[in-house]
């Protein structure tokens, strides 16, 4: 038996002194009527929080969530009821609620067929308990510094850092108990600069699966300082940004925020079985330009969007999504896999127990091409080059998406030259996909500061690409 | 458990928590305590698709020792949470500075009376009749026309909610509430052409929802509008904002005159107190006591007495929105914002909806935003959006794949007018905006 399944079996079940046979009472009561999938997952979080602000410590929160999920699917009909006590009275309870949904009769669940073991992705640890108090206050102090100390127009720093440690355990309706502890810690900086009157913005941070000594490691937070007050330095001098189709280069890492919102989205199983996605039944098809590979890799170690198992119990994969263009396949949960024929993919997510899981992504990325990224820009007479980005959002029907350049440049003549001010993006999906002509060699990923949200649910992700060149996209500056 | 019980053991739990951080040496405390229980149905392609059965708590407690303060929350609402909670508050509480804006609440702004404004209307629906009413919505979007070929359902969502908060001033009251919704979502297909759209309604009282098929047949239409969607050359042209996506103007501005923005300095209307900052017919206004408001709420998250408020008088920007913190940190009092701003409006200069599309001749109708392009230190605006393009007052056609961009300063100072056509289920009361001019990108 696995460390983590070990710490979530004494977590979830032996402490609320739950046996494995009352678990087994709590599933056949899942299972009592025509009920062909049913789970039981059980969730204990701590989540701590801290806030910098006027370079005093403003804020700490702590945070407890805990509580039990129980399923039962029957076709593509769900009942979900859920519990913030783990007493077998209140379980029983919400079994019964759940499996309403389905009709009498004799259940029809069947084990799922078995994706190796799991291989653990990151340490169990609880990353709450990584840094004395002490220690983390003064994580935050010399941040706060460096970033002070960095520019004489830094008017105001917000550091925040916080760490989650979440027990999971899940139960399926063959009586296999898959468990798994994940811990994630997050960090940023976010500055405000002041010059003649003008102000602007900069943020950066990261995270990941680890403890809280990742952000002394390469002096990452210092790092981050720095980062916020450079963009928002740069931001002090951009000019308005151009407005209508422009080729645009997007660099490398967080810009891959694209691939999620142009692509990741649309290829999400509960979608495509719906057939209400631009990706809908276009398996094998061209859906993107041949130089573009695009995968889910929930199996990166440490990574803010790595799973070692998903919300259901399967192991997280590397996926091939696009394959030289060519739609190769969907993300999948376990019912949606069922009901489209095809294995589940480990991409079976929620944001709690209190939550139905669904199909998500974990890191999304484009693998790396043969340009360099100086020929990229050179190729390009006049367009922009944007180096951050904020949220993005899809239509996913349509196709339509836009993401946020926060920091971007023109491109004149093949050189970089002005910073433009923050303007959308917006485009269609598999057409711009298709306009992709050029992808470089430095393949990057985020510094793990991804949320997904997706029907009011909140998991941690990835994304990631390297410098790409896409020959024409709607630019939403102000200079028409 | 009737209301008023659940109520009664809501205010104990607050009670225990008040005790226990006096127990465990705090010198002021204050906690809030929910707990929610309600049905969620979806009916899809006219079955069943999902039943919900929620069931949230929610608890959070600040601790204050002098000037330092520790806070933490659960889930869980059992005495051994409630210690382990108040305990890591505490503990918090020890490595947080000394800060003198800290603390709870001016006594004197605290609610005296609770008064009740009719926010309790609970629903007694089992599964099988809410999804009744959902297929109901649903049938009738997919009646509507054959080119409505898929869906993603219609749901019926009702809860049930009561709400404690106490403070070691002596303050502790709570109400309980309803919310009911319906929503449906379809999809139209024309050749390879897919467009989705929504519509749906909200309320406190489960008979003032509008008719489901109603509801069904606007999320049809609002659907077959979209296809055919053009692109549209870039231009500087008017910009109106239906009034459905109209709210998300005024969260932009309620964002700006957050206290906290203000005194981070993190807005672009820094310092505007008194100033012009919209044209001379607007009062922006909030209404928290309204009877059964969607938003109303009789005191703030702190337990300040909330009150009807101008923020916008004739144009002239009145006052921040200010919690207890930010009030300190601004040397001001306290205007009951601590969880928001409540049953906003803004005034309508009158025009109808169709009298709005005369004024603007010739421009974009935008119908629906995209992405979180709004820079809110600068009040630079860049979005993705889709509509109409409109000529000689009328509307033309369908158009996607656009974005607008301006300055939310000069879209305030510029509002050309705002439409009498604000019956929108928002708690945010508005007609469709009217802007002079913006950039539009497109081909």
């Amino acid at each position: 038996m696995s460390h983590s399944l070990t710490i979530a079996r004494e977590t979830l079940l032996d402490v609320p002194g739950l046996s494995e046979a009352q678990l087994d009472k709590v599933m056949d009561r899942l299972l009592s009527r025509r009920v062909d999938a049913a789970d039981i997952y059980f969730q204990y979080a701590r989540l701590e929080s801290w806030v910098l602000e006027d370079g005093i410590i403003k804020e700490g929160s702590h945070s407890i969530e805990q509580g039990a999920g129980l399923r039962a699917i029957s076709g593509d009909k769900t009942g979900f009821a859920y519990t913030d006590s783990l007493e077998m009275s209140r379980l029983l309870e919400a079994a019964g609620a759940a499996r309403a949904i389905a009709q009498a009769g004799q259940h029809g669940a069947q084990g799922v067929a078995g994706r190796n073991a799991p291989v653990p992705l990151y340490r169990p640890i609880n990353p709450l308990d990584s840094l004395s108090e002490e220690q983390k206050i003064d994580l935050m102090r010399r941040a706060d510094a460096a970033a002070r100390g960095a520019d004489p127009r830094v008017q105001q720093v917000i550091v925040s850092l916080v760490a989650a440690h979440d027990i999971v355990l899940v139960m399926d309706n063959a009586g296999q108990i898959n468990g798994d502890v994940r811990p994630l810690v997050r960090m940023n900086v976010q500055v405000i600069v002041e010059q003649n009157g003008k102000r602007e913005q900069g943020s950066a941070g990261g995270g990941a699966r680890e403890a809280l000594d990742f952000f002394l490691a390469d002096d990452r937070a210092l790092g981050y300082a720095r980062e916020a007050v450079r963009q928002a330095l740069v931001n002090l001098e951009a000019v308005a940004a151009p407005a209508g189709m422009l080729p645009v280069v997007l660099g490398p890492g967080w810009p891959g925020v694209l691939l999620h919102e142009a692509v990741g989205h649309g290829l999400e199983g509960d979608f495509n079985r719906k057939g209400t996605s631009a990706f809908s039944g276009r398996i094998g098809q061209q859906v993107a330009s041949p130089l573009c590979t695009v995968v889910d890799d929930g199996t990166m170690p440490n990574r803010r969007g790595s799973l070692t198992i998903d919300d259901e119990g399967t192991p997280s994969g590397y996926n091939v999504l696009i394959e030289n263009g060519i739609l190769k396949g969907y993300m999948q949960d376990r019912m949606n896999a069922r009901l489209m024929g095809v294995a589940p993919t480990g991409n079976g997510r929620r944001e709690s127990y209190a939550h139905l899981p669904m199909p998500r992504m974990t890191n999304t990325y484009m693998l790396a091409g043969e340009h360099k990224p100086d020929e990229i820009i050179a190729s390009v007479k006049h367009g922009l080059y944007a180096v951050n980005f904020g949220g993005g959002q899809v239509d996913i029907t349509s196709g339509k998406f836009v993401f946020s350049a926060n920091e971007a440049y023109l491109i004149e003549n093949g050189k970089v030259t002005r910073p433009v001010k923050g303007a959308t993006l917006i485009g269609n999906g598999p057409e711009v996909m298709g306009h992709i002509s050029m992808v470089g060699d430095d393949l990057a990923l985020d510094t793990g500061v991804g949320t997904c949200g997706k029907e009011g649910q909140s998991v941690p992700v990835g994304v990631g690409q390297p410098t790409l060149k896409i020959d024409q996209l709607t630019v939403g500056g102000t200079a028409a | 458990m009737t209301d008023s019980e659940q109520i009664a053991r809501l205010q104990g739990i607050v009670e225990d928590l008040l005790a226990e951080a006096r127990k465990q040496g705090a010198d002021a405390a204050e906690a809030g305590v929910s707990a929610q229980t309600g049905l969620s149905v979806t009916v899809r392609l006219g079955e069943t698709e999902t039943i919900e059965h929620t069931s949230d708590n929610g608890l959070g407690v600040t601790v204050y020792f002098g000037r330092r303060k520790g806070s933490a929350n659960t889930t869980d609402l059992r005495p051994e949470a409630i210690r382990e909670s108040v305990a890591a508050a505490c503990r918090i509480a020890r490595y947080t500075s000394e800060d003198p804006a800290a603390g709870l609440a001016d006594p004197e702004l605290l609610a005296r009376d609770v008064p009740d404004l009719d926010l309790y209307h609970p629903w007694d629906i089992d599964a099988e009749r809410a999804a009744d009413v959902a297929r109901r919505c649903e049938d009738a979007a997919r009646a509507a026309d054959p080119r409505i070929t898929n869906s993603e359902g219609a749901t019926l969502y009702t809860q049930r909610s009561g709400f404690v908060y106490g403070n070691t001033l002596g303050f502790i009251g709570g109400y309980p509430t309803t919310r009911h919704s319906l929503s449906c979502a379809v999809i139209a297909q024309q050749g390879d052409e897919m467009q989705r759209d929504y519509w749906y309604d909200s309320s406190r009282v489960p008979e003032a929802l509008a008719d489901p098929a109603a509801i069904g047949r606007r999320a049809a239409e609002r659907t077959l509008a979209r296809l055919d969607g053009r692109r549209l050359g870039t231009r500087e042209c008017p910009v109106l904002f239906r009034a459905d996506i109209a709210p998300s103007l005024l969260r932009s501005l309620f964002g700006a005159i957050r206290g906290h923005a203000v005194y981070r300095k993190s807005t672009f209307l820094l310092d505007q107190v008194g100033e012009q900052i919209f044209p001379d017919w607007v009062t922006v206004s909030e209404d928290p006591l309204k009877p059964r408001g969607q938003a109303s709420a009789p005191f703030d998250n702190e337990g300040v007495a909330t009150r009807y408020r101008e923020l916008v008088s004739a144009g002239v920007l009145q006052g921040y929105l200010l919690d207890s913190y930010a009030a300190r940190k601004l040397g001001l009092q306290s205007t009951a914002s601590a969880g928001g701003v409540r049953n906003a409006h803004i005034s309508s200069s009158g025009e109808s909806f169709d009298e709005l599309l005369k004024q603007m001749d010739r421009g974009v109708l935008v119908t629906e935003l995209m992405g979180h392009g709004t820079n809110m230190v600068t009040g630079d605006y860049s979005r993705g959006a889709a509509g109409f393009w409109v000529e000689g007052g009328e509307i033309r056609y369908p158009i996607e794949e656009i974005t607008i961009a301006g300055n939310l300063r000069d879209m305030f100072g510029q509002l050309a007018a705002v439409g009498s056509d604000d019956d929108i289920p928002s708690s945010i009361k508005t007609g469709s905006w009217l802007i002079e001019r913006m950039t539009v990108g497109g081909d």
